[in-house]
């Protein structure tokens, strides 16, 4: 709808199609540079300055909020990612299975973790469980207890993505190598998963940056000093030293992971589409 | 003559109501290489799959190399080995290299050490002429070159019998005598081969038999100068006559819909 279009029809006056995109193009641009500029005047960035980038608090909390901090935000990620992705793998393959008690069981499941806020499985995890099973531990302590709840979180997630990327692999596979003599589970393991898992890199690394994202939410389950990840030790300091430069700190920690990892994605997204053509 | 290394017996194959196999006997014997025949829709894949039993039979009995295929307690990945198929669409793994293709399934289903399951994948790329893309990945061969892959990756598990389900159609057309010097060679060494094929000029040529099948059942069985060169029956004329000149099937499609398709 371009060029061409224009040439076909009868001359009009006033401005052509290129000349109004070029103008509504133009008065986006000036919008957008208005609202940059009001927030710049407006905003008192002395005030900001003062409470959120005091460059001796910020100091302070080297190399804690590296060694600690976020050592244990990356330590409870993935290992509630390892939880999450052996439980999804579990459920994925209960949900395809030709059994019907399983499929149902892996549905339900499904259907009632992905509708449940990350904090109520948290708050579950460190009441409920307990209370259940009195006596028994939840091996690891603090650590087990957030692998638990951010595998329950992701592992709804990622059972349907991986039941995904199984489906996409071609029928034919199943059955080339199911006429070289492989057992289903042979298959399963040896030729299909090993190809679902290529298809559906992209969506589970996506599930990795919410699972650090999430991993805050481990303050709701009371952790001791040694045990704190980034949100708790940010908040944490920021109240005793009654300054948010902390909170700052935190969150540029968290972009430190996440936007290398988006890029990531990005990269085996573009890859993927270019082994399709 | 011994036992036959392929026998169908009262082979019955139905989709939902959809009966696609009527009745099907068929023996192959040790060696022997047939090639069946017949119209889009009249059953030759079913029909082939239900040999190796990527179908289940609705009825009827199997039996390949005096091993009842459709006794329910057989070991059914034990007899898959000794039955080697190839696709119309290859159905390389694309995951591995034309290697890895060749020595995950021998390592996996055979228990083959590496080197020995190294040895046989060199001894069937040179035996279909792809040494030199061992290292090569599906992706970057063409047509005729993954299907020969495909065919040495079925030898490598050493089968008795080779199943083909039109290995050609997928292949441009200057690519396909490659495809069928590798069959020809495989069918002059003592290989039993089912072929389900257009490629009239190969039956008449390799085969010691031809089938011709419609509407699920088989319609001539002979050898390929009565089948092919003086078919007994008017199903078969038509459809040969088709296949010889295309362009008779425009005028003809309304007839031949009528007899090929019972189906709602
Ligand atoms: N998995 C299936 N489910 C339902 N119907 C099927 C299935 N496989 C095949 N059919 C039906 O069985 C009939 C015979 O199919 P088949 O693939 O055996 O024919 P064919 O002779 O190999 O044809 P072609 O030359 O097109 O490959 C067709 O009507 C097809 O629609
Ligand atoms: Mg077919």
């Amino acid at each position: 709808m371009t060029d061409t279009d224009t040439a076909l029809q009868p001359k009009r006056k006033g401005l052509t199609r290129r000349q109004k995109r070029g103008l509504s193009r133009g008065v986006q641009y000036a919008v957008f540079a208005a609202a940059v500029i009001a927030f710049a005047v407006t905003a008192d960035w002395g005030r900001l300055q003062n409470q959120f980038a005091q460059a001796d608090i910020a100091k302070q909390m080297f190399p804690d909020v590296i060694t600690l901090a976020l050592k244990n935000t990356v330590l409870y990620t993935l290992s509630g990612f390892v939880v999450g992705l052996v439980l999804g793998m579990v459920i994925a393959l209960m949900r395809l299975s030709s059994v019907g008690p399983y499929r149902w069981l892996a549905g339900v499941y499904i259907e009632i973790f992905r509708g449940l806020p990350a904090l109520l499985i948290f708050i579950f995890v460190g009441v409920a469980v307990p209370l259940a099973f009195p006596g028994t531990e939840i091996p690891g302590g603090t650590y087990g207890k957030v692998a638990l709840a951010l595998g329950l979180v992701s592992a709804a997630y990622m059972a349907e993505t991986i039941r995904a990327g199984i489906q996409a692999v071609p029928k034919g596979q199943m059955e080339a190598a199911r006429s070289l003599g492989f057992s289903p589970a042979k298959a399963m393991v040896s030729i299909i998963i090993p190809q679902a898992f290529r298809i559906i890199l992209p969506p589970l690394t996506n599930e990795l940056v919410l699972l650090f994202k999430d991993s805050s939410l481990v303050l709701f389950l009371g952790v001791t000093l040694e045990e704190r990840e980034l949100s708790k030790f940010g908040r944490d300091l920021a109240s005793t030293t009654a300054n948010s430069t902390p909170i700052l700190v935190a969150g540029l920690c968290y972009l430190l992971v996440t936007i290398p990892l988006s890029f990531v994605v990005r990269r085996m997204e573009s890859k993927a589409q270019e082994a399709i053509r | 003559m011994s036992r036959p290394e392929i026998e169908v017996r009262g082979l019955h194959k139905s989709f939902g109501d959809n009966e696609v196999l009527r009745g099907i006997d068929l023996e192959i014997g040790q060696g022997e290489v047939v090639c069946v025949i017949g119209p889009s829709g009249s059953g030759k894949s079913t029909l082939l799959r239900c040999v190796n039993l990527l179908e289940e039979p609705t009825k009827g009995q199997v039996f390949v190399g005096g091993t009842e295929v459709t006794d329910p307690d057989v070991d059914i990945d034990a007899v898959r080995r000794r039955i080697g198929m190839v696709f119309q669409q290859f159905n390389l793994f694309p995951h591995l290299n034309v290697t890895e293709n060749l020595t995950l399934p021998q390592r996996r289903v055979l228990g083959r050490d590496k080197e020995t399951a190294a040895r046989v994948a060199a001894e069937n790329l040179a035996r279909v002429g792809l040494s030199e893309k061992a290292d090569a990945y599906p992706s970057s061969l063409s047509g005729g070159q993954q299907q020969r892959v495909a065919i040495a990756r079925a030898l490598a598990m050493g089968p008795e019998v080779m199943l083909f389900d039109e290995p050609t159609s997928a292949l441009d057309p200057e690519l396909v005598g490659d495809v069928l010097a590798v069959m020809r060679r495989l069918a002059r060494e003592g290989m039993t081969m089912m072929v389900v094929t257009h490629e009239m000029t190969f039956a008449r040529e390799v085969a010691d038999r031809v089938v011709f099948m419609d509407g699920g059942v088989i319609v001539e069985d002979g050898s390929p100068d009565r089948v092919i060169g003086d078919p007994q029956h008017e199903r078969t004329r038509h459809f040969l006559s088709r296949l010889l000149d295309p362009a008779m099937a425009e005028v003809e499609e309304e007839t031949s819909d009528q007899v090929g398709k019972s189906e709602p």
